[in-house]
């Protein structure tokens, strides 16, 4: 085996720029594939972090009717807050949200909107709920995310009505004042939703002291049975992210199988090639004393080394491509908003070693497997017609 | 110089199928070579000389009796043993010189000497001495393209003989060099058979070639036609 390694690695030297190219091919496969994978494990990371600090905190308890997926649920989502978790939300480790389904009326145009009643002083959320801390007689303070406000054509400062349906099945109307305006890379904390302080919406829809979820901030805290809620822990709320990366690294698999097999391809046609071109070369090494297995052994050893000498490349260009990366981030040409998914205008690539070794890995794996199929029919050659280079 | 027996042939026929039938190359070959000699396979072409050359070189095996290589018989050999007795105790010598391009020519020496994980100092030693012999020290990072053919087949012995075989098989290594060259490269084997014993085995029939000859064996239609030996 040693003595194969050094004479592949002399071979592929002495053969100049046919080794360089298919390494070149080679070691792109490896950086972008690397990338791509880095790309969606940071896009994974991203979106569970937005949504934690965002929307789901540690974990929530969801009022035992509420189903996020039927707005006609909201009216009867709601009921008293536990006595059991009142010490927790006077610490402020638990804050309880009220939702209930509403219209907005911007500009003459009408738009169904969820009102999120919000604690003003939580500090579980990253949403800026301190600017709903207003005083004001005359308008309701709110703070809606970029994207609702581009659909209203809101700016902060406007004054919007709403309309909502109180516990009784009474419409009623106020005007909001748009406190602020946040931007968010998860979809559901911003399009269509509108938050006002808790308090006035318990009193709008006379709930007083009343909640639909109840998120609390660590995601270790024990778990409290409580009649007419249901547990969500974190993993449960951020399945829908796993399975959206889940999808998307299917669609990203079939990219790394065409980059894998372009560069098999020019693998497997240099092998073909060698074999045919290298006739008296392979009968030679038999007459100096090498078995045909040996010489097959050779010629998969040169084939796997391609892809050692790719991952050295790789790791001359790519390594300071991928830090680099990582720390800039790759900005995706288009508005990243638009993909109702919780996707950032930028994402950073996270790279594991697990990522590169199982990468360099299977490149390898599959070079040698590419490398030693074309190289089985030395074995069956003949070597005094291999001596004379005669085709067979 | 001649003693003991390196090469022993009894009733040797080869065939190889051709079409529906069969082609007798060797027909009933008997021939022994003793240690030391330089002999060769003379006739024209189509006359089994390549034929009885591979086998005895243990790169092809015998359709019928029995060929014995320092004392080992070719047809019962496994394909390991073969190439045990290639890499251990035989040397070869080609036409088209079959040196491995892409390496230097120190590299394409060496090559005998890696396959029997001779120590790198050793290495080193042995294709110095190499080099000596034929006389291309001053070449030792060239490529073969970046040599002459004379040059090439200098390389080729050298690699050949630098394990110090018992047996040298060498097939038309004349064909393609001009007569400087040829004579070049002959007194070079030559004087290697003199002062390394090593028995040399051509097969040719290029005249400058036979001229350096000790002992000629004539082959005719897959048979010995005549085997002389020139005594001193």
């Amino acid at each position: 085996m040693k003595l194969a390694i050094k004479l592949a690695f002399r071979n592929l030297i002495g053969a100049g720029l046919r080794t360089w190219l298919n390494v070149i091919v080679l070691s792109f496969s490896f950086v972008i594939i690397i990338w791509l994978k880095g790309v969606m494990s940071g896009w994974d990371q991203q979106a569970k972090t937005d949504m934690t600090n965002w929307e789901i905190g540690g974990g929530q308890y969801w009022h035992e009717s509420y189903d996020p997926y039927d707005p006609f649920t909201f009216s009867d989502s709601h009921s008293p807050i536990p006595g059991e978790f009142t010490g927790e939300i006077e610490k402020g480790d638990m804050e309880p949200y009220l939702i209930a389904q509403g219209t907005i009326y911007p500009q003459g145009r009408i738009q169904s909107i969820m009102i999120k009643g919000i604690n003003p002083n939580q500090s579980i959320f990253m949403l800026p709920a301190h600017k709903l801390d207003t005083s004001m007689t005359d308008a309701i303070p709110s703070i809606i995310g970029s994207l609702m406000a581009k659909n209203l054509k809101a700016g902060i400062g406007d004054r919007v009505t709403i309309q909502w349906r109180d516990n009784q099945g009474t419409f009623d109307a106020a005007e909001i004042l748009i406190t602020d305006i946040f931007t968010v890379s998860v979809p559901a904390v911003d399009q269509g939703q509108v938050y006002i302080p808790l308090d006035r919406l318990q009193s709008m829809m006379g709930l007083e002291g009343e909640a639909t979820i109840l998120t609390y901030r660590n995601s270790e805290s024990p778990v409290v049975d409580v009649p007419g809620w249901t547990h969500k822990p974190k993993e449960i709320l951020t399945a829908q992210v796993d399975e959206m990366i889940k999808m998307k690294t299917t669609g990203q698999s079939v990219l790394y199988a065409v980059l894998l097999l372009l560069a098999m391809l020019a693998i497997f046609d240099t092998q073909v090639l060698s074999i045919f071109r290298r006739q008296k070369e392979i009968g030679t090494y038999v007459a100096l004393g090498y078995t045909r297995r040996q010489v097959v052994g050779l010629f998969t050893v040169e084939g796997a080394m391609y892809a050692v000498f790719a991952a050295l490349l790789s790791a001359a260009y790519g390594l300071p491509f991928l830090a680099w990366q990582a720390k800039a981030g790759w900005t995706m040409p288009v508005d990243a908003s638009d993909f109702g998914m919780a996707i950032a205008q930028t994402l950073y690539p996270v790279y594991s070693a697990g990522l590169v070794v199982s990468t360099v890995l299977l490149v390898l794996l599959v070079t040698t497997v590419v490398s030693y199929w074309p190289s089985r029919r030395i074995a069956k050659m003949n070597p005094t017609e291999a001596l004379r280079g005669k085709i067979q | 110089m001649e003693n003991s027996q390196i090469i022993r042939i009894e009733n040797l026929v080869k065939r190889f199928p051709m079409g529906k039938g069969e082609f007798t190359a060797l027909n009933g070959i008997k021939l022994s070579l003793g240690q030391g000699e330089f002999a060769g396979l003379i006739g024209p072409s189509g006359s089994g000389k390549t034929t009885l050359l591979n086998i005895i070189g243990s790169l092809d095996v015998p359709s019928e009796g029995s060929v014995t290589v320092l004392g080992r018989s070719i047809g019962a050999l496994s394909t390991g043993e073969a190439a045990r007795l290639r890499k251990e105790n035989l040397g070869f010598i080609f036409q088209s010189y079959n040196l491995f391009a892409v390496h230097t020519v120190y590299e394409n020496i060496e090559f005998p000497l890696l396959l029997l994980k001779y120590p790198a100092t050793e290495r080193k030693r042995m294709v110095t001495d190499a080099l000596e012999w034929v006389g291309l020290t001053d070449k030792i990072k060239s490529k073969p393209p970046q040599l002459s053919g004379g040059e090439c087949q200098r390389v080729a012995i050298a690699r050949a003989m630098v394990k110090k075989p018992s047996l040298v098989l060498a097939d038309e290594p004349t064909a393609n060099l001009d007569a400087a060259n040829s004579h070049n490269i002959l007194k070079t084997m030559v004087n290697l058979n003199r002062e390394l014993k090593t028995s040399f085995l051509f097969a040719t029939h290029d005249d400058k070639v036979i001229s350096y000859l000790r002992r000629k064996i004539f082959l005719l239609d897959g048979r010995v036609d005549n085997d002389i030996i020139i005594s001193n």
